[in-house]
């Protein structure tokens, strides 16, 4: 039992016990948000983080995740799948919509496979609100069905989504940091450094991204569900750019492909965005400052994060190894510099 | 029958004709050179026989099964390691990771051991540097673990692009004994190289690749007496 190991459970302990001890359920309802987008991060931080697949549109299986909840648990279609059998059902819905990404940009790279998925980012908000007939359009589709644990329902409490949310991010967590550590993984590192090299290693590309597209996918499913049931409402509005945007921020300034970095990036930016500025906003009405609204300065907020974190720490707060490297290489031992010179100049005699 | 047969290979990059019937083999323990100018083919060859890229015509046969439509990553499986132009070490990864994932396609923690081991023995410069990370190596030693990594997918046929391209002469000279090394260790080596004198010297025997065909092809030793081949390739004797 390392220390970091026991950190770590107290961490876990200290998690499950809060609603107890904090009985203010807007808190509650705080942190489930929170690791609603945890979970998000945590998916994206495989296609990005891990294969170096940039996904601008990333809120699309989100959307996908809460509208399968919104449709195959609600009177919508009177269709009632139990809530904890949608948790299996939501991520392979998600996964096989993330294949569907996934095959026609595998030959892009860089800059145009992020404009083919901030594409579809926008085409799977746009078609919910434009397929009215079965989604309700801008109006969204609403009282979706409670969730409930041997025969209790959740209610209004946050609470309950709370638990089945830290649940899933500790699952999470474990799937991510075996997939970091399998075969995949390493295939997904290869890929991300250099993708010629990987195909000369045998690493058979095309089915290692699809697996980074889908599996990245299959978390923004389980958050979908999640999100939707305690929110009891979905609507197309709720899965814009902007949160693709957000939760890109989170890993960036987390650190991505690290873990605990993006959980950490992710925590931050939710708490400023869902706990700080609405607090400060309501301190400064309490204090006769009633036009102010600081939740307006949101996005000039993340502005500024982003631009610090490029010019100070751009391999985030908890960065990986590689990325680390990554950002620092152009420190190279003068002594081998000056070797590798000698050795082209006596190409050239 | 041959380790490899190529047999009347077409290749395009878009509208540009790269590669026009060419044929070539070799056998098993040989070490064979392909030799030629800049855009001659001598890449494009190698890379139809790893399968990073399609023939519009023709034959690859490895060890008597057809390989032409295969994928690489099958074709690594099958025993062909290529070691790519360029190196393309995995810069951020260090010597040892380098040389886990040139065995991706192996399963067995035994024989990766085994063919670790193998590998630092030819290459020992590589065993004290393997915790740092492979884009701080010289120019050299980054070439020799293209190669190792080339390796350790245990391959029964070796091809290397360009392994002396902008090394210093010694580094060269250490370079060509190892390939050599590699042969008499069992491993039959198809080489690329610009470096023709240097490559004839260490190879059973040769092609010449001009503008996409194969212009000659014959021993080594009769490659390098020959008066074309010399004029062309050799430095007309003075270098």
């Amino acid at each position: 039992m390392t220390r970091r190991h026991a950190a770590l459970g107290f961490l876990g302990l200290a998690l499950v016990v809060y609603p107890f001890v904090d009985r203010n359920n807007s808190h509650v309802d705080f942190l489930a948000n929170a690791g609603a987008f945890i979970l998000l991060a945590l998916g994206l931080n495989i296609v990005v983080g891990f294969a170096g697949l940039l996904d601008l549109g990333y809120a699309a299986f989100f959307a996908i995740g809460s509208y399968s909840y919104a449709m195959l648990a609600s009177q919508q279609f009177g269709i009632h799948v139990p809530f904890w059998l949608m948790l299996l059902i939501a991520p392979v819905v998600a996964a096989l919509f993330g294949l569907l990404l996934g095959a026609p940009t595998l030959r892009l790279r860089g800059d145009y496979l992020a404009i083919v998925t901030l594409g579809f980012g926008e085409i799977v908000p746009q078609t919910f609100l434009n397929l009215s007939q079965y989604t309700n359009g801008p109006n969204g589709i609403s009282s979706l069905d409670q969730p409930s644990l041997f025969g209790h329902a959740f209610g209004f409490s946050a609470t309950p989504y709370y638990y089945v949310l830290l649940g899933l991010i500790a699952l999470g967590i474990l799937a991510a940091r075996n997939l970091q550590n399998s075969r995949l993984g390493r295939a997904w590192m290869a890929i991300r450094e250099d993708e010629l090299a990987a195909r000369h290693m045998g690493i058979n590309t095309t089915a290692t991204k699809l697996a980074a597209f889908a599996l990245g996918a299959s978390f923004s499913g389980l958050a979908g569900v999640v999100y939707a049931a305690k929110l009891d409402l979905v609507s197309p509005d709720e899965f814009g750019f902007n949160v693709s945007v957000l939760v890109l921020s989170m890993l960036v300034l987390g650190g991505m492909g690290n873990i605990w970095g993006v959980i950490v990036g992710s925590f931050v930016l939710s708490f400023i965005n869902s706990f700080l500025l609405p607090q400060s906003t309501s301190l400064a009405h309490a204090a006769g400052f009633v036009n102010v609204d600081f939740t307006n300065y949101r996005f000039m907020l993340y502005g500024v994060i982003l631009v610090t974190m490029m010019l100070f720490r751009p391999e985030g707060l908890i960065p990986s190894r590689q990325r680390a490297a990554e950002f620092h290489e152009a420190i190279l031992d003068p002594a081998l510099a000056a070797q590798e010179q000698s050795e082209y100049e006596g190409v050239a005699r | 029958m041959a380790l490899l047969e190529v047999d009347g290979l077409d290749a395009f990059y878009g509208r540009i004709r790269a590669l026009e019937g060419v044929s070539l083999r070799v056998a098993q323990g040989e070490i064979v050179a392909l030799i030629g100018a800049n855009g001659a083919g001598k890449t494009t060859t190698l890379r139809a026989i790893s399968g990073l890229m399609r023939a519009a015509k023709g034959h690859i046969v490895f060890d008597g099964h057809d390989i032409g439509r295969l994928g690489p990553a099958e074709i690594v499986r099958r025993g062909i390691g290529h070691s790519p132009e360029g190196r393309r070490v995995f810069a951020r990864m260090t010597v040892r990771e380098n040389l886990e994932l040139g065995a991706f396609t192996r399963t067995s923690g035994a024989e990766f051991a085994e063919d670790f081991e193998r590998v630092l023995a030819i290459f020992p410069r590589l065993r004290e540097r393997l915790t740092q990370k492979s884009g701080t190596l010289s120019g050299g030693e980054q070439q020799m673990l293209a190669m190792a990594r080339a390796l350790m997918s245990r391959p029964r046929l070796l091809m290397l692009d360009e392994p002396s391209l902008g090394l210093s002469p010694i580094l060269v000279q250490t370079i060509f004994r190892v390939i050599r090394e590699i042969n008499e260790r069992g491993t039959t080596v198809l080489l690329i190289e610009q470096n023709a004198r240097q490559a004839l010297g260490i190879a059973t025997r040769g092609y010449v690749l001009e503008v996409g065909k194969i212009a000659f092809e014959d021993t080594a030793a009769n490659l390098m007496a020959s008066e074309a081949v010399r004029a062309a390739y050799l430095g007309g004797g003075a270098a």
